[in-house]
């Protein structure tokens, strides 16, 4: 190709300014990149396969069936079956409680109020959800068990306070898929506002508003700082049931564990997170399974 | 193209300007030869074998669908950014296949430039660094890049209008300014070849006519491949013009011929209007 | 119907009030008596004045700022960069599948992540990352203490690992916006991958970024049971990150039971009040630059 060896053009095959450069860093960032998504994926794999590993010993149908039953030494050879129980009935609680109240929030903010008011009760909702846990614990502290006594009840309302904006913030997300023509239909039915919600609304968006609750409770049966003045000190070593009464729980029963200085207490505070994080994280994975699974169907 | 097609005519540009940037020794071509492309399964590219000559506008017309802005995206191996997709054949810029492995694909990319339907300036960059962008990435730096930034908003005929507000956002012109600005980015690293995807599709007809304009100009330096689905516009900037259906290339030739007297029944059905 | 959601939706707002003013309540003994002062002083003392004591929240105030800064200053690119690989460099099969690893990563209870702070994770730093970074780094005042299980150091992990999947996740929702045709814009020049990233994806997401940041940060202010059962719940102020501290969530989880009863609990309501105003702070400003705030 004669007339291309003149200066300037450059061509091709040969290499731009600074191009090997340019390539190694693109390279470099691609693998940090890389490395950064597998190091995190790893730090999970590491703490799930520690609880795993390290529960090991501890971890039994026993222990998850039998109540704790104190040595003279202090130690447990019994199991945990009463924080089981506890813990269930305070997410069970938590959630009734805070479940209707929160599709009743959606509700409200979806299908009847304005524009101003719905962003302020989001707004509320925001700032409800980015309250420390501790805060609301000592919240329900101050007025449910001060002056009176600990109580299931407290620790269940604590953990009904967290869970509301996560619910309701999902719930509103759900109800709001659901398409307008549904609602115009029933409109032009001649059906009254609230038999709309009730009767065509809410159950298109039933799916979701699982889910959200869902992931309410993945979350409200981890934590542990709203438990700590409200239903942390139990008097009775055996089954409690009875929300009026302080209820032993998983959370705080890891924490206490994990403060001693015993071995085979840190044996027990494994097993017992086993317990927890295998039910968290099922939870978690299901809650994410139906929330596609139900976006994709309320679209159709 | 005589000047009574053209009533509204905004405030003439330079065409002067054009004569500012460094002159090339020779023109570049760019032949296609049995270019097949696939979006995963679907053939969308069938056999193509073409050569775009040098400093020449060539316009590609055809149906949706043809297969039209593929064959571009092809030309500067933009088509294999789409997962999934696949080029077989070659793409010879001078004779040199831009699919060779051993090629970096980022210099094909500024040998080959491209501007796009939708005016695409960088909202965060001001006017300046819009152009300067390329420029950056090449390691120009200080006056040498003022100079060429300069050069290249003169050459589009944007200067007297941005001179003062190099600093505004590139967003902040209108439609046609911003296309042209988009075609200064593309010009400032002194590509051989420009493709442009229907540039002027989103632009009102008085921006289209300046862009037009602007096509004749440039085609003193570049070789411009031009996709339209307006044949008076192919009618009005092409020296040359390939009609495309199915994704097989139908007819190439001059475009007064294809406009007038077509070689290809289906060329002659698609400019007489029957379809498409 | 009407009535009763109209209750709620009225409902929410009045707990977030009710509780903003059952805390500052709680604090009033405390901030009638030490007033803002409170917040500068470093004095935390039950026994002064003749036992009713004399409180301060500085150290708190260090160890909550300082714990939290340096996990934001870790997880941040960090973050950007596991967006990138997501949206970018992941093959399209494994991409939901490692989002969501990473986003568990958020479901880890707090208690579950502090067991292993102390129990693995303490162990390491005290026996073999800490004297490392002290044999290359110990001219730094940061790096110079005793290396130690506990300690700021270790908080500053475990509040990474919570901080980095709310980042991650708003990061990659905003880089997923992107417009294409700006990608292709910058291709178009002869981009590399990480300039096109450079050039458009980071500078169109920043203010998503920004805002992932701060809500991360106040992710990290209010954790309060991890980081008592690792931080070693010192109070002091200390430059060494190995030496223990405090933080104001994980001081009101440490002390209360065994608080004196008026000044002494007042005072811990009066950190809580603090911890409100700030997360309250944070929460509204991050909503500036996230529209909607991500629920955890």
């Amino acid at each position: 190709m004669e007339g291309s060896a003149i200066a300037a053009a450059p061509r091709v095959l040969a290499a731009g300014p600074g191009a090997r450069r340019r390539r190694a860093v693109n390279r470099l960032m691609e693998a940090v990149s890389t490395l950064a998504a597998g190091l995190a994926v790893a730090v999970l794999g590491l703490v799930v396969v520690s609880v795993v590993v390290k529960a090991a010993p501890a971890i039994s149908f026993r222990f998850i069936t039998t109540n704790p039953q104190i040595s003279p030494f202090g130690a447990n050879t019994g199991g945990i079956a009463n924080s089981i129980v506890g813990s269930l009935i305070l997410v069970a609680l938590a959630t009734a409680m805070s479940v209707p109240v929160a599709v009743l929030i959606a509700i409200y903010t979806t299908e009847f109020a304005g524009g101003r008011i719905g962003a302020l009760i989001r707004f509320a909702l925001d700032l409800l959800n980015g309250v420390p846990t501790i805060v609301t614990g000592l919240f329900v502290f101050g007025i449910l068990v001060l002056g009176a006594r600990q109580s299931g009840w407290a620790g269940a309302i604590a953990l009904a306070i967290i869970e509301l904006p996560i619910v309701a913030r999902s719930a509103q997300e759900v109800l709001a898929l659901v398409p307008s023509s549904l609602r115009e239909a029933g409109l032009a039915l001649g059906l009254r506002r609230w038999r709309i919600v009730l009767r065509i609304v809410l159950p298109t968006a039933l799916g979701g508003l699982i889910t959200g609750s869902v992931l309410g409770v993945a979350r409200v049966a981890g934590e542990t700082a709203p438990l700590l003045f409200t239903t942390s000190t139990f008097s009775n070593l055996g089954l409690t049931t009875s929300p009026s009464q302080a209820l032993p729980n998983i959370p705080i029963t890891i924490f206490g564990l994990s403060e001693s200085a015993a071995p085979s207490d840190h044996a027990q505070a494994w097993a017992a997170s086993l317990v927890l994080i295998l039910f968290v994280l099922l939870l978690s994975v299901v809650a994410r399974a139906l929330h596609e699974r139900s976006r994709r169907r309320i679209r159709e | 193209m005589s000047s009574t097609e053209r009533p509204l005519r905004p405030e003439p540009s330079r065409p002067a300007a054009i004569r500012e940037l460094p002159r090339p020794a020779v023109g570049h071509s760019v032949e296609l030869r049995d270019l097949n492309a696939y979006y995963g399964q679907r053939h969308a590219i069938k056999g193509i074998d073409i050569t775009f000559a040098p400093n020449e506008v060539t316009a590609i017309i055809g149906p949706s669908g043809s297969g039209k802005s593929t064959v571009v995206r092809c030309i500067n191996r933009m088509h294999e950014e789409v997962p999934g997709a696949r080029v077989e054949g070659s793409v010879l810029l001078d004779g040199e296949d831009v699919y060779d492995p051993r090629v970096d694909v980022t210099q094909v990319r500024r040998l080959i430039g491209m501007v796009f339907q939708k005016p695409n300036p960088f909202p965060t960059m001001s006017i300046f660094d819009n152009v300067a962008s390329g420029l950056k990435l090449a390691g120009t730096r200080g006056a040498e890049l003022r100079e060429r930034v300069d050069r290249s908003l003169r050459a589009v005929g944007l200067w007297d209008e941005v001179s003062d507000r190099l600093g505004a956002p590139g967003v902040s012109l209108s439609g046609g300014q911003q296309q042209r600005l988009c075609i200064a980015r593309t010009i400032a690293v002194e590509p051989e070849v420009i493709l442009m995807d229907e540039p002027c599709s989103a632009l009102d007809p008085v921006a289209t006519l300046r862009i037009e304009e602007l096509m004749a100009e440039l085609k003193q330096r570049y070789t411009i491949v031009i996709v339209t689905h307006n044949m008076q516009q192919a009618a009005r900037v092409a020296d040359t013009t390939a009609f495309m259906l199915d994704g097989q290339l139908v007819e190439h030739g001059e475009t007064t011929k294809i406009f007038t007297t077509p070689d290809d029944e289906r060329t002659e059905r698609y400019v007489t209007g029957k379809f498409g | 119907m009407w009535l009763l959601s109209c209750l709620a939706g009225w409902a929410a707002v009045a707990l977030l009030i009710w509780i903003a003013e059952t805390i500052f309540n709680g604090a009033s003994p405390a901030i009638s008596r030490f007033g803002l002062g409170f917040i500068g002083s470093r004095v935390w003392n039950p026994n002064a004045a003749g036992g009713i004591g004399s409180f301060g929240a500085l150290d708190f105030l260090y160890g909550t700022l300082v714990s939290s800064f340096i996990a934001l200053l870790i997880a941040t690119p960090m973050a950007i960069a596991i967006a990138i690989y997501l949206t970018e460099l992941a093959p399209r099969a494994i991409r939901r599948p490692v989002a969501i690893l990473v986003e568990l990563l958020a479901a880890i209870p707090s208690v579950i992540l502090g067991l292993w702070g102390i129990l693995i994770l303490g162990p390491f730093l005290g026996k073999h990352l800490e004297p490392f970074l002290k044999s290359f780094l110990g001219w730094i005042p940061l790096f110079s203490g005793t290396p130690s299980p506990y300690g700021m150091l270790n908080a500053a992990v475990i509040l990474t690992i919570m901080a980095l999947p709310i980042i991650t996740a708003i990061t990659r929702e905003v880089f997923e916006s992107a417009p294409g045709e700006l990608k292709e814009g910058s291709y178009a020049l002869g981009a590399t991958r990480w300039e096109m990233v450079r050039m458009v994806m980071l500078p169109v997401a920043r203010p998503g970024i920004v805002g992932a940041v701060i809500l991360g940060l106040g992710r990290a202010f209010g954790e309060a049971i991890a980081v008592t059962q690792v931080i070693g719940n010192a109070t002091q102020i200390k430059a060494s990150l190995f030496a223990a501290g405090g933080t104001l969530a994980a001081q009101i989880a440490n002390s209360y039971q065994s608080a004196n009863p008026g000044l002494g609990q007042a005072s811990l309501i009066y950190l809580a009040a603090i911890l409100l105003v700030i997360s309250l702070i944070v929460n509204v400003v991050a909503r500036l630059y996230v529209r909607r705030v991500r629920v955890r």
